[in-house]
């Protein structure tokens, strides 16, 4: 069984993101890239299908700030194999990512592709379904659980008000992961340091990204305050009565 | 608790050493050296067996996700808390004058103030970190901190298993140290004053280092003319196991704390060698959860409940830890609703209207 795990960074939400002199983009100054949580589910979700049914694990990145200390992480969790796409990924997008992981993922051969089923910075689409496209597979996502079957997996689907469905996958597939059986585990900074000297991450060189299917981004802002509050005096009845009196007035009721 | 230190030395004689780290009764422990200090055998229990038995929990994976997180927060951002350190110095805004942060300035100082985590950061312990920096400057005392280079001192990572980080910490800190002038370190935190005194020195850090309590009251005959607003309250002071039990520093806070005009000092039924710990040590500061569904009693609640029966009007501490910890407690417990829970260097800002 053989389970890939392609990974992006995403910004750091701890330090003030501001707005470049474009206006359309972040400024990248102090911006500090952190692993995607989805992705961090998935890694943890590979290892846990590895613990119980042995194959083999390889986690992939993009050349970034921390893939390094991340892959590392993920081989003192027990992944086999680390792979970094190396190049200029300035300005990427999904649909480029997507493309670009296809191209290592169509020569790895998986039976299983596990990725974050969203990040906070997805603009055109998320990575899963693009990845699945290119690939010709199939993909499933919200997925907080997978057992597997014969050739197949049975995945555990996280619809809204508290519906789970269960979903037999035929293998090679794309799932997109919502939340790993168990919290990402924690990895004593020894044992990371132990593995930084002994596993090796592969560099792939990626030239040219390819955008096309990506959106344009017009203007990015900080939401704009604007002053509009009212205070509604009185006691409980009178203010109620008034919070009705509003939203029907606004068209809510 | 499980298997308290008598039956994991038991435990350990009998071969089932695994059976404890299996099981989760060590996170209880909060590295307070009540243990040590009392053993009748000498045996350095709190170093030698609880954080040695944290450590090899860890590496097995084993470990409540509060305390998870604040490992992870201290190795990315330098900092148990998880924020950001660039904001490190932030709690500086609007001193007059402006504090010495030694990387923006450059400038040689006598004294380099090692701040800490959580006086840097907490929003309790700001006021007390700005006091502080208020008291410095009226003494005339040339100090300055690292701001954004000041890493975690580590200690509490350490002692909560984490000698991978600690050692992290130990190299950063050492790397901003050896960039700067200074004759001597102080610190608010009696953590980094044990870690900075005891630890570092062992791996290439050795500075001479004091706890702000010893600094102040080696100047104590300067600080006296300036205290002259009266503070009339009756005060008991809670020795915090690092300063106190750990490091043998017991008489200094005190003699600050008796040359404020007005303030009446009450010995609690626990003090100096046989304190109370306030809960935070050893990984406990990211263990309450976790402790409060084991025990459903917290180390912090007993200590506040023996201030109030010491008839305690303010219950002075000196470290960052205790005043969050002990202000909840005081919300929890219904006889204690009037104490005050305040830091030594906000009493004598008090003292001296600064």
């Amino acid at each position: 069984m053989k389970i890939i795990v392609p990974v992006k960074f995403v910004p750091d939400l701890v330090e003030e993101l501001t707005i470049d002199s474009s206006g359309v983009t972040l400024d990248t100054a102090w911006l500090r890239l952190i692993i995607n949580e989805f992705d961090d589910h998935a890694v943890e979700q590979a290892i846990l299908l590895k613990e119980r049914g042995g194959g083999q694990v390889i986690v992939s990145t993009v050349e970034s700030e921390g893939a390094d200390d991340f892959l590392f992480t993920a081989a003192a969790k027990g992944a086999d194999q680390l792979i970094k796409l190396t190049g200029d990924f300035a300005g990427v997008n999904n649909h480029a990512l997507a493309r670009a992981y296809s191209g290592l993922l169509k020569e790895l051969n998986p039976d299983l592709v596990l990725t974050g089923v969203q990040a906070h910075n997805d603009l055109d689409g998320s990575l899963g379904p693009l990845l699945a496209e290119f690939l010709g597979m199939p993909y499933v996502g919200y997925v907080s659980g997978l057992t597997l079957a014969d050739g197949a997996v049975v995945v555990r689907k996280e619809y809204p008000g508290g519906l789970i469905a269960e979903v037999e996958v035929k293998l090679p597939a794309v799932l997109g992961i919502q939340a790993a059986e168990q919290p990402p585990r924690y990895i004593a900074y020894s044992k990371i340091r132990q593995v930084m000297g002994t596993a090796k991450v592969e560099e792939r060189p990626v030239t040219g990204l390819d955008l096309e299917g990506g959106v344009t981004v017009s203007r990015m802002f900080q939401p704009e305050a604007a002053e509009r509050a009212t205070m509604l005096e009185g006691d409980a009845n009178a203010v109620a009565d008034r919070i009705l009196a509003i939203f029907k007035e606004a068209g809510a009721l | 608790m499980k298997y308290p230190p008598g039956k994991m030395i038991g435990a350990l004689r009998s071969e089932f050493f695994d059976q404890v780290i299996k099981h989760d009764s060590v996170w209880m422990c909060v590295s307070c050296y009540a243990c040590t200090e009392f053993c009748p055998s000498d045996i350095p229990i709190t170093a030698a067996l609880m954080t040695r038995a944290k450590e090899e929990m860890l590496l097995a994976g084993n470990i409540p996700s509060e305390l998870q997180a604040a490992l992870e927060n201290t190795q990315r951002y330098g900092n148990p808390l998880g924020e950001s350190p660039r904001k490190r110095a932030d709690w500086t805004t609007g001193l007059q004058p402006e504090v010495n942060i030694l990387g923006k300035t450059r400038q040689p100082v006598d004294v380099l103030w090692f701040v800490g985590d959580y006086a840097s950061y907490h929003p309790r312990m700001i006021s007390a970190t700005k006091s502080l920096a208020r008291i410095l400057n009226a003494l005339g005392i040339k100090f300055g901190i690292l701001g954004p280079e000041e890493f975690s001192d580590g200690d509490s990572q350490r002692l909560a298993g984490e000698r991978g980080l600690f050692e992290m910490m130990v190299q950063k800190n050492g790397q901003a140290f050896r960039k700067y002038k200074f004759d001597e370190i102080i610190t608010t935190d009696p953590h980094a004053f044990n870690a900075l005194k005891n630890q570092y020195p062992a791996m290439g850090v050795s500075y001479p280092v004091k706890h702000y309590t010893q600094f102040l009251a080696e100047r104590l005959e300067l600080l006296k003319p300036l205290l002259k607003n009266e503070v009339k309250a009756k005060i008991a002071y809670h020795d915090p196991c690092y300063l106190g039990r750990a490091n043998g520093v017991f008489d200094e806070p005190r003699a600050l704390l008796g040359a404020i005009p007005g303030l009446e000092l009450v010995e609690m039924s626990h003090q100096r060698t046989n304190s109370l710990c306030c809960g935070g040590g050893g990984g406990g500061m990211w263990l309450d959860g976790f402790q409060w569904e084991k025990a459903h009693t917290r180390l912090s609640e007993w200590r506040v409940r023996e201030a109030v029966a010491a008839g305690a009007d303010i219950l002075s501490v000196a470290c960052p830890y205790e005043p969050p910890r002990f202000e909840d407690a005081v919300k929890t417990i219904q006889d204690a609703g009037q104490l005050k829970v305040r830091e030594i260097a906000e009493l004598l800002a008090e003292a001296m209207s600064i």
